[in-house]
């Protein structure tokens, strides 16, 4: 959608501005051109369960960067949050609804007081967020080594027989089994409160869409704001949602191999677009104006009378709670615990996720983050594919994706570093 | 009188001891437009400081003398107070933020919001915005003005002339706006631009407002205010009705002569008639000093001064020269062109610089005085090393010798070679950024702001070793200075830059009234002086 | 942290300037090292051991900090790529091995192969963070990183046939190659080999890295490191002085990179064990992290810096894996205690610096 923005400017810049959106594109096309064995139902069940596990995390990438402070890797805190929140829940056992409650209610309080710090830091490391919040992940996954492994057992004493406990009576397992839902545990506990065929789903979601775009546009048009629309960007958009509703509907019809794909969990995508609708309604209010005046001039801001410092914690809050209850979502739906690894890569792979989407440090938006959630794991599913068709070996591809992850968030910053100092090197007129 | 709305009665401050206002008393009317006019540290943005409570002033211990408005007393203690009392203030850089449209410029921390169920619990930040309410008074705003452009439109296309205006449109806004302070309004707008400005600020005070009018530009002055303050060096020299007045009188009570010239004589100095440095249509992108366009020619022997208001681009030749700024145009050093942007060419071929910024640009602070003095010549003509096979180290006894020998010449006063120069004061520091330029053995000395913030013993020093490398070198000596007085002193004649062009040059006893005319950029002098070659005094 | 920028080229005013150079997280970690020393001492483990570690790891990741400083003095701040040099070296020592050298032929032929190939390198590096000025720190941890992922791909693919470092079957090298199979195990660390008492000195690598901190410590004497200097402490003074800049930040990138990757070569003999793959990725860490610790800034950085603080940072994580593991049976604790100080340290140093693009 913002290329349309873009429209009158060169082709070349268009390129460059979507680069790494463009890359990820041609390769998953790629992908599918040579690998055989991938079938369309194995590649939609994946996807949409990646896509429903992971969406809400990197929504919670938005705020930090309307308001100026970057990409936030400091998001682990948040994930970590959550999963100290999962560990209390399971270790009392508290499993289905309530249980889930509990862990939101318990990770919103921790990340709250977690994110407080973490943008105290950030007002501390100005200029330099992005380097400081992936620093301050690492560091932060030390304590939280430090208070699993160590603090759990030796300060606190915990009984050795619990199944979560190590055998030796100190520190919690490396991997931690949820429990099914309907034994009283986590797992699935939102996922199956309701599902959905995946057609079924998205012809919904696809026909929504279509409505909101007209609701907006005739919106725009009735209060004298016709200016923000834009006729082309509607009828490509419009166009999209109906050809996806029209492949949903077709495949109902036709009972296509789309019938064989794995259901989808209905509460878990209303919580996700919950939080789209979140994230656009704070952006309305005094508050998300002040993020978004932050953001675009900290001194500008501050001239006015904005406490920047504040406006920059809560946002940076505002981040960690919402990556805090994105992770329990996450592994509600993993249905482990896997407690010293599930935390430290979804900094990095939700960063690349919504700069694949076409955001940048310092333009994000829902389309950004929704879009390049597919597309980063759509990615994801084809790279080891790749590697088989291609090289015979699978680890090959494996390797690649991790290479993509790490060349996604470089170039991307390289690219919008180099185009800021361009802009701002001086010349003589 | 009931029409007074602003009244500054016996205002002083000082910073450390340092006087920088003494006694001003004046007042601003309903509906008029008060001018404001000075040199360079006459005290204008001081004053305007206390006005607005800004930290530099409450942080230093305050002001002396009382502030009025409506005739009651006030001390604001932070700009937020002032703007609440509704005294605002068109900045000359723009406080705008280029991706937010005119309304949300206009609107910024102000917004208009209304309740909703989320903010009935959680209080105002998250109330909803409303967009159709901000339109309309920024709309209401702009209608003010006679601006026709769309509310909704983003600041970052605009042409600057919109941008100011959509400043104004934002103090203006604010309810009960009393007082508008415009600082050097027209200094970034073409020609038809400022008169729309001008127009509106008529407006404006036909409303009710008055209006403090900072401008250098006299012919500006005399076509909008109602009457003019003039400062000098922090004193009060008189307020009068624009009637009663004209642009002549008004330089030159703002350059007033305070004391007698003191003229450095020398009967051994000797000026050639060779050009050494031409240059010719010089363009150069200083923030904050560009430089237009301008030619300049200066003979072996000669003191050159050039001055000029600050901001007018007289800091920017020097440096464009140095390539310290991109560059463009061309110079001609001893007949033959020079590269431009190239610094480590500029000191080869013979050219000394000393920066105007002593700290940023001139020292390495927390190094000592030997490498500071040493560290040009050392990489740019490769002295003071010592090879040791295909690498070249340092040579600690050379660069001791020389420092040491420049200690003594220039009487820097220091501990020892290797003291750190972030620890001497400031005059000696100036000494050890000539006495670094002086080791590269330079043809030509550029000079930018040489007394700058060192104490009056000091300027003294500095001036009279100037004078003294001109009379027994015969080097030539290019000095950019803020301070008339001491261009006067020693410089031959005197190049004036207004607006990033020459005005003219003026040989050094010419009248204040000459020189306020031009610096003031009035069209009144071209005619009365030439551009080039003004006399040569010995 | 008075004198931060201090770089002390005068002569030493003895006393005032060893106290005033000392930084507060250089007398933290010290006092941290003494106390776990001590702690080591009354649980019954031999003191000797633990210094001959020290010595021996202090030595082995000695030349990675070292590489810290061209990087710093330039104004590039930290080298966080500094994996890219790691490759470099790795890729050096394998195709050393790949040529069938042995012993001290092969450090040596892996140094010479791996040097241009780190300076070539290097050089679109410090290309790269002159484009990127304002963040550097950033981009270059994602640089080194995506080379890290990179070469992983090259690690599976490269045709070498020595069966010292491939697997049993298929295409590609081993995670980890065992240097016994070339001779070159401690091959520095057991040239001139003494024992003082129970404290076994590792001669050679000490020597190593001692001489090339005397070549760092000589270059940042020459013109050119001067020059390199100044740019990094005040690229206006620089500009004005007539430098090239961005030339010298180019040189002192190469410096850095060929420096990280010559560590790397050192660092292997030692450890026995060459290791590929994702073993590089977090390499820069500890490294800035030992640098910092010694009393570098992100923007100023000496040798003795190098020297006190990978000394320091090495002698505690090597004590304390013991101690904490004689007092707490069967945790970890030292690992987790270097992830705290190391990034700890980090962030600190982060808060201290003053620049950025918006």
């Amino acid at each position: 959608m913002n290329g349309l923005n873009d429209r009158s400017r060169a082709a070349g810049e268009w390129i460059l501005e979507n680069l790494v959106t463009i890359i990820f594109v041609a390769f998953t096309l790629f992908g599918f051109m040579v690998s055989s064995g991938v079938s369309v139902g194995y590649f939609f069940s994946e996807l949409s369960s990646r896509v429903f596990r992971n969406s809400f995390l990197v929504l919670s990438l938005i705020i930090p960067v309307l308001a100026g402070l970057g990409l936030n890797f400091g998001i682990v805190i948040g994930a970590m949050s959550g999963q100290a929140a999962i560990a209390i829940a399971r270790y009392y056992e508290m499993g289905g609804l309530s249980g889930l409650l509990f862990c939101f209610a318990a990770a919103a309080i921790l990340a709250l007081f977690c994110g407080y710090l973490t943008g105290r830091l950030y007002n501390k490391t100005r200029g330099q967020e992005m380097i400081a919040s992936l620093i301050v992940g690492f560091f932060a996954n030390g304590i939280y080594q430090f208070i699993f492994l160590f603090a759990v057992g030796v300060i606190v004493s915990v009984p050795a027989i619990h199944p979560m406990i190590k055998p030796d009576g100190v520190g919690i397992r490396m991997t931690v089994d949820l429990v099914p839902v309907n034994q009283g545990g986590l797992k699935y506990a939102l996922d199956n409160i309701l599902q959905a065929p995946f057609v079924h789903s998205l012809l919904v979601v696809a026909l929504g869409l279509l409505v909101l775009l007209l609701a907006r546009y005739w919106l725009n048009k009735r209060r004298g704001r016709g200016h923000l629309n834009s006729l082309p960007s509607l009828l490509i958009n419009g166009g999209l949602c109906l050809a996806a509703a029209a492949v949903a509907a077709h495949a109902i019809v036709t009972n296509s191999p789309l019938m064989m794909v794995r259901k989808t969990p209905v509460v878990t995508g209303l919580l996700i677009i919950g939080l789209c609708v979140f994230t656009v309604l704070i952006m309305k209010t005094k508050l998300g104006q002040d993020f978004r005046s932050v953001g675009q001039s900290q001194h500008a801001a501050e001239v006015s009378g904005i406490n920047v410092d504040r406006t920059r914690i809560i946002a940076t809050m505002i981040s960690t709670v919402l990556a805090a209850w994105g992770q329990i979502i996450y592994l509600q739906n993993m249905g482990t615990l896997n407690t010293y690894n599930a935390h430290t890569q979804i900094g990095m792979f939700s960063v690349a996720a919504i700069l694949v989407g076409g955001a940048s440090t310092s333009r994000a938006s829902i389309t950004h983050a929704i879009f390049g959630t597919i597309l980063f794991n759509a990615m994801f599913i084809m790279s080891p594919e790749i590697g088989q068709s291609l090289f015979g070996q699978a680890l090959l591809g494996e390797y690649f994706r991790t290479f993509m992850v790490y060349g996604v968030i470089g170039v991307a910053l390289g690219i919008h570093v180099w185009k800021a100092n361009k802009k701002n090197r001086l010349t003589v007129d | 009188m009931n029409n007074n709305l602003l009244q500054f009665r016996n205002i002083s401050k000082s910073y450390y001891g340092n006087t920088v206002l003494s006694d001003i008393s004046f007042t601003v009317q309903k509906g008029e437009i008060h001018a404001l006019i000075g040199e360079n540290g006459a005290g204008k943005s001081t004053l305007m400081n206390i006005l607005f409570g800004m930290p530099v002033i409450t942080g230093t211990g305050g002001y002396e003398g009382d502030v009025l408005i409506d005739g009651a007393k006030q001390g604001f203690k932070s700009p937020h107070e002032a703007m609440d009392a509704g005294i605002g203030m068109v900045h000359q850089e723009f406080m705008l933020i280029p991706g937010y449209t005119i309304t949300e410029n206009i609107k910024i921390n102000r917004e208009i919001t209304y309740s909703n169920p989320v903010s009935k619990i959680f209080g105002e930040p998250l109330e909803t915005l409303d967009t159709v309410a901000m339109d309309s008074d920024a709309r209401k705003a702009l209608d003010q003005l006679d601006m026709d452009i769309e509310e909704f439109t983003l600041v970052a296309g605009l042409p600057v002339g919109h941008m100011q205006f959509v400043e104004i449109a934002r103090e203006i806004d604010k309810t009960g706006i009393k007082i508008l302070v415009f600082d050097e309004p027209t200094a970034v707008l073409a020609e038809s631009e400022a008169k729309n400005l001008l127009a509106a600020i008529k407006r404006l005070a036909a409303k009710g407002i008055g209006i403090i009018f900072i401008s250098h530009r006299l012919d500006e002055i005399i076509e909008v205010a109602d009457r003019v303050t003039i400062l000098r060096d922090g004193e009060h020299v008189t307020t009068k009705n624009i009637s009663d007045t004209n642009t002549v009188e008004i330089a030159s009570l703002m350059i007033g002569r305070k004391v007698a010239v003191d003229r450095a004589h020398s009967e051994t100095r000797k000026v050639s008639d060779e050009i050494c440095l031409s240059i010719k249509n010089l363009h150069v992108g200083m923030p904050g000093e560009r430089v237009r366009g301008i030619d300049l020619e200066i003979r072996r022997g000669e003191i050159v001064g050039i001055g000029g208001l600050a901001g007018q681009g007289k800091l920017g030749i020097a440096n464009g020269i140095m390539g310290a700024y991109p560059a463009r145009g061309e110079v001609y050093f001893r007949g033959k062109p020079l590269k431009l942007n190239d610094p480590r060419g500029a000191i080869r071929s013979g050219l000394g610089f000393v920066s105007e910024d002593r700290k940023g640009v001139g020292l390495l602070l927390n190094e000592s005085i030997e490498l500071n003095i040493a560290f040009t010549a050392m990489q740019v003509g490769n002295r003071f090393l010592k090879q040791a096979g295909p690498f070249r180290f340092q040579d600690d006894g050379a660069m001791r010798a020389h420092a040491l020998e420049m200690i003594r010449e220039l009487d820097i006063r220091c501990e020892s070679p290797t003291q750190h120069v972030g620890s001497l004061s400031g005059g000696n520091q100036q000494k050890i950024c000539v006495a670094k330029a002086l080791t590269q053995n330079p043809d030509v000395l550029l000079v930018s702001e040489p007394t700058r913030g060192i104490d009056v013993g000091a300027k003294k020093l500095i001036l009279d070793l100037l004078f003294r490398l001109n009379e027994e070198q015969g080097m030539t000596v290019i000095m950019t200075s803020s301070e008339l007085a001491e261009l006067r002193s020693i410089c031959d004649r005197i190049v004036i830059i207004c607006e990033g062009k020459v005005a003219g040059a003026l040989p050094p006893d010419a009248s204040d009234a000459e020189f306020g005319l031009m610096m003031s950029g009035s069209g009144m002098t071209q005619d009365k002086i030439s551009t080039q070659g003004g006399a040569v005094h010995g | 942290m008075a004198e931060l920028n201090e770089t002390g080229r005068g002569p030493l005013k003895p006393l005032r300037s060893l106290f005033s150079g000392i930084g507060l997280p250089t007398v933290i970690i010290a006092v941290f090292w003494a106390f776990t020393l001590v702690a080591g001492h009354f649980v019954g483990i031999s003191m000797a051991t633990l210094l001959s570690d020290t010595l021996k790891r202090a030595g082995m990741n000695g030349i990675l900090v070292l590489a810290m400083v061209p990087a710093i003095q330039s104004g590039t701040g930290p080298n966080f790529a500094l994996p890219m040099g790691i490759v470099c070296g790795l890729l050096g020592l394998v195709c050393a091995i790949e040529l069938n050298t042995f012993g001290m032929v092969w450090l040596l032929t892996s140094i010479a192969l791996a040097t241009p190939l780190a300076a070539a390198v290097g050089y679109g590096y410090g290309k790269l963070m002159n484009a990127v000025k304002g963040s550097e720190m950033t981009i270059a941890t994602y640089s080194g990183f995506s080379i890290v992922a990179l070469m992983c791909l090259a690690w599976l693919m490269v045709p070498f046939r020595n069966p010292k470092m491939g697997w049993f079957i298929g295409q590609g090298l081993r995670e980890t190659i065992q240097l016994d199979a070339v001779g070159g195990a401690q091959i520095l660390n057991n040239f001139l080999k003494f024992s003082a008492g129970d404290v076994i000195v590792p001669t050679g690598l000490l020597l190593t890295f001692g001489f090339f901190a005397f070549l760092v410590w000589l270059f940042f004497r020459s013109k050119l490191g001067i020059a390199i200097s100044a740019g990094g402490i005040n690229p206006r003074f620089a500009l004005a002085a007539g430098l090239d800049i961005d030339k010298n930040r180019i040189l002192a990138n190469v410096l850095s990179t060929v420096l990280g990757a010559i560590g790397i070569i050192v660092y292997s003999q030692s450890y026995g064990y060459a290791q590929l793959y994702t073993a590089p990725l977090m390499m820069a860490f500890p490294a800035v992290a030992a640098a910092l610790i010694g009393g570098a800034t992100a923007s100023r950085a000496r040798v003795s810096h190098v020297v006190i603080g990978v000394v320091l940072f090495q002698g505690l994580l090597t004590t304390a894996l013991p101690v904490t593991n004689e007092i707490f049976v069967g945790t970890d604790l030292s690992e987790i205690m270097r992830m705290i100080i190391q990034n700890g340290i980090i962030l600190y140093a982060l808060t201290q610096v003053k620049r950025g693009v918006q």
